[in-house]
């Protein structure tokens, strides 16, 4: 049985714009899922119909095996979303927001009160449960609404760009909750812009354009199809010129920064070694853009370039 | 595995029954939270236009006017602004709120949840009709200060305030679920509702109308509304009680079915 397991669908809106042109995907219990695609893919509208916000035009979805045709409340009872535009009441404070989600999902009082507390202390937030929640800062905000999507616990969390806007210090925290989270078995699907945020985090990857899955893998099979990355190599001399090395494409972009394509076939080993021979101190190094970057980009303009 | 433990949820869950009570009070609490925060918008306001309303149509005016249909003038009218004041207050609570959480989008806390669309819309009016009896109790206390109200049927009071206040708030759920903005909320209270009210007898008998104005006026639900309620403080109506609860009671079916319907369709609300 899959955490989410959805077939053919289809999102036609009024205006005529199809949105999702036939989705197939299953995502696996346990799985850190990723899904990525440009503005305007259609991420936000599949969320939206897993979460029932939006009304699909055709296709099937099960949650855990229950129909979201068939079985609505008990496929809703299984998923917590965190949306990617706030959406909290602006005069409520955290703690009143989080119990009363806890009430919508039929759990007791005295219970939400309890986990109302273990999440908002676990997303360090406690100390801010009595301050109206339009006063909380964006990181805050964003984190409060993940507390208020796990208060009913559920087995299937879908975050919607969860670190859009936040600092690098709460984002990498928030890497580390969610980690714990999904190792403790909750399934996580991630829809994010920092590709990085997803090479660090997810096992499996989908990439959607267009209204249609253009890539569906596992991430380390998906990072392994790269055949060639690039480098950039900072030079504690100036060059006059690109030194030339067989085998590696080599562009001065600067007298002091040299820009290297490395084919899979070749090593870094063979380059430095050519370098050092040529007298060419390379200082530090680093990807040109992030190796997941790199996949996308071609995935996606591939499957813009298809009729 | 621990209740607390992050995969438990659904298990965690109490039966179906408990937890769609639980997720309508929630709903109805949440309701009463917003109306005690903003008394000075909620409550406040239709006091102190009761107030007025005797001060004005029943102290100075009402003196001249005498006795309607037999009865005080000042006594008359004050059934009929309780119920004013049940109905404005009633569809103004929903109405705002809804849309208010549709507008913040917070509405989505609760469109994601595994409450259906019937309990959703029921602890919508469940925060209308608390509204309504809430404005309608304080109005009533300042109508005690100009005017002795005798009760004649008790229950036809509570039935014809329980029944307009469900009525209203759903109407005012239906305005909530099709705004597009602010004054879209506005829009029926001022231009269908005020009218309705005003001409619906609250300050009149339609026995003083003319033959056509007066069949036009059983046209007007507010009346046999106001009718209905009156009859219970003052045993006087100008439509037959039974007709008027007739009605009543198919207008918030008729409603009702039309709010869950927009639910499910998810006009406004899911496109």
């Amino acid at each position: 049985m899959h955490a989410l397991s959805i077939q053919g669908l289809v999102k036609r809106y009024r205006n005529g714009v199809e949105a999702l042109k036939g989705i197939d995907l299953e995502v696996a219990q346990g799985d850190f899922f990723a899904l990525l695609g440009p503005n305007g893919a259609g991420k936000s509208t599949l969320i939206g119909i897993c979460t029932s916000l939006v009304t699909k035009t055709a296709g099937r979805i099960r949650v855990f095996g229950h129909d979201m045709d068939t079985d609505l409340e008990a496929a809703k009872a299984c998923i917590g979303v965190v949306p990617q535009e706030f959406n909290l009441n602006m005069f409520e404070t955290p703690e009143t927001i989080v119990v009363n989600q806890a009430g919508f999902y039929g759990i007791p009082r005295s219970v939400a009160r309890e986990r109302a507390e273990k999440y908002l202390k676990q997303l360090s937030l406690w100390d801010k449960r009595d301050k109206m929640s339009r006063t909380l800062s964006g990181g805050m905000k964003r984190r409060l609404m993940i507390a208020r999507a796990l208060v009913h616990e559920p087995k299937l969390l879908i975050l919607d760009e969860p670190t859009a806007g936040v600092d690098i210090e709460i984002r990498r925290s928030m890497w580390d909750f969610l980690r714990e989270l999904n190792a403790q078995g909750t399934t996580i699907i991630l829809t994010t812009h920092y590709l990085e945020e997803a090479e660090s985090l997810c096992r499996n990857i989908a990439i959607i354009d267009g209204g249609r899955i253009a890539e569906s893998d596992r991430m380390d099979r998906l990072l392994r199809r790269l055949h060639v990355e690039s480098f950039v190599l900072s030079l504690r001399a100036p060059l006059a010129a690109a030194p030339r090395v067989m085998g590696y494409d080599i562009a001065l972009v600067d007298p002091q920064t040299l820009e290297v394509e490395v084919s899979k076939e070749r090593d870094l080993n063979e380059l430095f070694a050519h370098l050092s021979a040529d007298g060419v101190q390379v200082v530090s190094m680093r990807n040109k853009v992030n190796r997941l970057e790199e996949i996308f980009m071609r995935l996606v303009d591939r499957s813009g370039a298809a009729p | 595995m621990s209740a607390a433990a992050p995969v438990t949820g659904p298990a965690a869950l109490p039966s179906r029954a408990q937890a769609r009570w639980i997720g309508f009070r929630t709903i109805v609490m949440r309701e009463f939270g917003r109306i005690l925060r903003i008394w000075g918008q909620t409550i406040v306001p239709s006091a102190v236009t009761a107030a007025l309303y005797f001060v004005i149509f029943g102290s100075l005016i009402g003196r001249r006017v005498g006795a309607m249909d037999g009865i005080d003038y000042m006594q008359y009218i004050a059934p009929g602004l309780i119920m004013m004041s049940v109905i404005t207050n009633a569809y103004a609570n929903v109405s705002s709120s809804f849309f208010g959480a549709k507008f913040q989008r917070y509405l989505e806390e609760v469109m994601v949840s595994p409450q259906p669309d019937w309990i959703i819309v029921a602890g919508y009016v469940g925060g209308g009709v608390l509204r309504g009896l809430l404005v309608g109790g304080a109005v009533t206390v300042v109508a005690l200060f100009f005017t002795h109200l005798p009760v004649h049927h008790l229950g036809a009071i509570v039935a014809a305030v329980l029944l307009t206040a469900v009525i209203f708030s759903l109407a005012g759920f239906i305005n909530g679920v099709f705004a597009r903005n602010f004054d879209q909320v506005n829009w029926i209270p001022t231009f269908i509702l005020t009218p309705l009210t005003y001409f619906g007898g609250v300050f009149y008998s339609i026995n003083l109308l003319p033959e056509w104005a007066r069949t036009l006026s059983f046209a007007n639900p507010v009346l046999h509304m106001v009718n209905a309620f009156r009859y219970g403080f003052l045993d006087r109506s100008d439509v037959a009680v039974g007709w008027a609860f007739g009605i009543m009671a198919l207008a918030a079916v008729v409603l009702f079915a039309v709010a869950l319907w927009l639910m499910r369709r998810g006009t406004g609300l899911r496109d």
